[in-house]
């Protein structure tokens, strides 16, 4: 698409505190939610969640633990169902859709406690990832007609590529579970990225890593953004990642945004410094 | 890096049908030569009706990761379906014994097909060992309405009445001259022209490994395993969950609805009881033992279990504690990761064991 062209305007107007990124500014957000919410039981894990994500834009989401980070992944993928709010993504409702319709409509995640394929191999595991996009059916496959091949043949070389995004393409063959942490992380982005999706929500993608991993997932990060032209929203409790890398940046405390804004204004707002930030320095010390 | 890997698992795969045909080659070979006794020569269809049971249940067990304990049940519908099938065609002038077996098994595999996909609705969207239940329940149901089934077919077709109260006779199916009882209620399937054959009996097993292996190894099959490993992920990345354990289980339930239909063949009697829960348990244990997802074990521990008690007869008293001895070798070599490498299989598993990070 051209930069040019407009998206009509279908969209209530963003609120000024919603960040959308310079260069996404005359487009409509990928991801909109308004007053998103659930209970459990009688707790109120997340309420009053506001966002706006740029298209291209490469997003934080931090907090103390508990807050409701992951809470909020599994609202907009529909593992949990929100109890108020819209999720609107690329301005489309997925109030009836499911976490496999949310996926094909364009929001793919990896997982806080990896949840890989771990029997499977680190290819199928992509290429699971490539599952909607591999046009073959189960005839096909049963009787290996001439589609099965050429598109496994397709499928072979996509999820090669997409695994030399981390120099993983050696490791192939190999069972996911029998991975290293790091790469299994690793795999987890890539799998994610297979699906195709306009918005990628990484869970704690540094968890566990040392800091030469941790710069070297930063780097790539930013480039995958760049490569695909996609959205990006990473909850992560390492501030030189968060800081570092993303555009705009949400806090959340007991369930609710405290604070949205670029990273220096975040470092700088003392009700953040007071949650969250402070105690991390003292916890540092 | 592809052309490795694919040879990889096709190469177990092709060691599979290799070893299927050797062994029934040699089969035919001592057969032929006098060498087999009639008891043992009586085994062989049996035999591989309950290895390509074993097969198709694995491909529930062991792929879908779903636990079924009713696989007897999709047995029993092949083998009355095929039953008719096969002495209605003969009623009817069809001869021919192949073209009789055939259309029994597919037939025999469509009507379990239909009663997997039935039982799939309600329960394959729930989480949970749901499958495990229904199926456990519909097993003994089917063998109960089975038992009430009064089946007779004359030239104008098959009379079919539900003896739900135990009143009716087989008079009632107004049978015209020259028509025949199929099945008598609770006597089940009688005068049962038997057309069985070893050799249609090897053919049901290669054609229930090919289908089952390349579903496997197809999109479809990473798609079912994808849900057996992580149900969650699988749906994150855009599987439609009920879809795929849709097609393992009613591809499952064909398979035994096929093997249902030989062995119903086999038998000039049979009677619905012997699909019951003893059997779909021994179905399982052939699965279990055999390894989980891992057919070639699957066919040597149905053969090896199958056969063995029958052949221990002899031996009264020590028929038991050689089985149990048995048993437990079995499911030490086909689930050791050892006998795995030496068998030239799954090497890959192997090598991955020791790897490092770059
Ligand atoms: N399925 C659930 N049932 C009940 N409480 C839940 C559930 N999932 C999360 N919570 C609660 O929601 C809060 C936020 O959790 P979470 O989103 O995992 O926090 P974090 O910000 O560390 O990712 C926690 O108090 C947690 O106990
Ligand atoms: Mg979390």
């Amino acid at each position: 698409m051209s930069k040019i062209q407009r998206e009509p305007t279908k969209l209530v107007p963003i609120p000024s505190v919603n960040r959308i990124p310079e260069r996404d500014i005359d487009k409509s957000p990928i991801l909109e939610c308004q007053h998103l919410g659930i209970d459990f039981g009688g707790l109120s894990a997340v309420k009053e969640f506001n966002i706006a994500i740029g298209r291209t834009e490469i997003a934080g989401l931090i907090g103390p633990n508990g807050a409701g980070k992951t809470t909020v992944f599994n609202l907009l993928t529909k593992v949990y169902q929100p109890t108020r709010g819209t999720i609107l993504l690329d301005g489309v409702d997925t109030h009836s859709m499911d976490t496999a319709a949310v996926n094909r409509a364009g929001i793919a995640r990896t997982f806080q406690n990896i949840r890989l394929f771990n029997n499977l191999t680190v290819e199928d595991n992509v290429k699971l990832g490539l599952h909607n996009s591999i046009k073959y059916g189960m005839w096909q496959g049963i009787f290996r007609l001439p589609g099965y091949w050429k598109e496994e043949k397709i499928a072979h070389e996509r999820a090669m590529e997409l695994l030399s995004i981390f120099d993983m393409e050696p490791l192939a063959g190999h069972e996911a579970g029998s991975l290293p942490y790091g790469a299994q992380r690793r795999l987890e982005i890539v799998r994610a990225l297979a699906s195709n999706p306009s918005l990628l929500l990484l869970d704690e993608p540094a968890a566990g890593m040392n800091p030469s991993e941790t710069a070297e997932l930063m780097e790539n990060i930013v480039k995958i953004r760049d490569t695909f032209g996609i959205a990006i929203l990473l909850i992560e409790h390492d501030m030189n990642l968060v800081m570092g890398i993303c555009e705009g940046i949400a806090v959340l405390n007991f369930g609710q945004i405290i604070a949205k804004g670029t990273p220096e204004e975040i470092q700088a707002n003392p009700a953040v410094i007071e949650a969250y930030l402070g105690k991390r320095k003292e916890e540092a010390k | 890096m592809k052309s490795i890997k694919l040879k990889q698992h096709t190469k177990v795969d092709f060691a599979t049908y290799a070893g299927v045909i050797v062994a029934f080659i040699i089969v035919t070979l001592m057969r032929s030569n006098g060498l087999l006794g009639r008891s043992t020569i009586g085994l062989l269809v049996p035999i591989c009706c309950y290895v390509t049971m074993a097969v198709s249940l694995n491909l529930t067990v062991g792929i879908l990761g779903e636990l079924s304990l009713g696989h007897a049940g999709f047995m029993g519908i092949g083998a009355f379906t095929g039953v008719i099938v096969s002495q209605a065609m003969l009623i009817n002038g069809t001869e021919s014994v192949p073209l009789r077996l055939f259309a029994a098994m597919f037939i025999g595999a469509i009507f379990a097909a239909v009663f997997g996909f039935l039982i799939g609705i309600p329960v394959l969207r729930l989480r949970g060992d749901y499958l495990a239940i229904v199926t456990l329940a519909f097993g003994e149901i089917i063998k109960e309405l089975i038992t009430c089934l009064l089946v007779g077919v004359d030239k104008k077709g098959l009379h079919i009445i539900f003896n739900y109260n135990g009143l009716k006779t087989v008079s009632d199916l107004h049978l015209a001259e020259g028509g025949q009882v199929i099945i008598k209620g609770a006597q089940g399937a009688t005068g049962t022209n038997t057309i069985a054959s070893f050799t249609a009996g090897v053919i049901l097993i290669l054609v229930a490994l090919v289908i089952v292996l390349n579903l496997i190894h197809s999109r479809t099959g990473r798609a079912i395993m994808a849900i057996r490993d992580n149900r969650i992920a699988a749906e994150s990345v855009g599987i439609p969950i009920t879809k795929y354990k849709m097609i393992a289980f009613v591809t499952s339930a064909a398979l035994a609805g096929a093997a249902g239909a030989l062995y119903g063949l086999n038998y000039s009697n049979l009677v619905a009881s012997k699909f019951d829960f003893n059997t779909s348990i021994l179905c399982l244990v052939f699965v279990v033992l055999g390894g989980l997802g891992n057919m070639w074990g699957s066919i040597i521990a149905a053969v090896v279990l199958y056969v063995l008690p029958e052949e221990l007869r002899a031996l009264g008293d020590y028929r038991m504690l050689i089985y149990a001895v048995v048993l437990i070798i079995v499911m030490l070599t086909t689930n050791s990761s050892q006998f795995k490498s030496l068998a030239g299989s799954l090497s890959i598993r192997q090598s991955k064991k020791g790897v490092t990070e770059r």
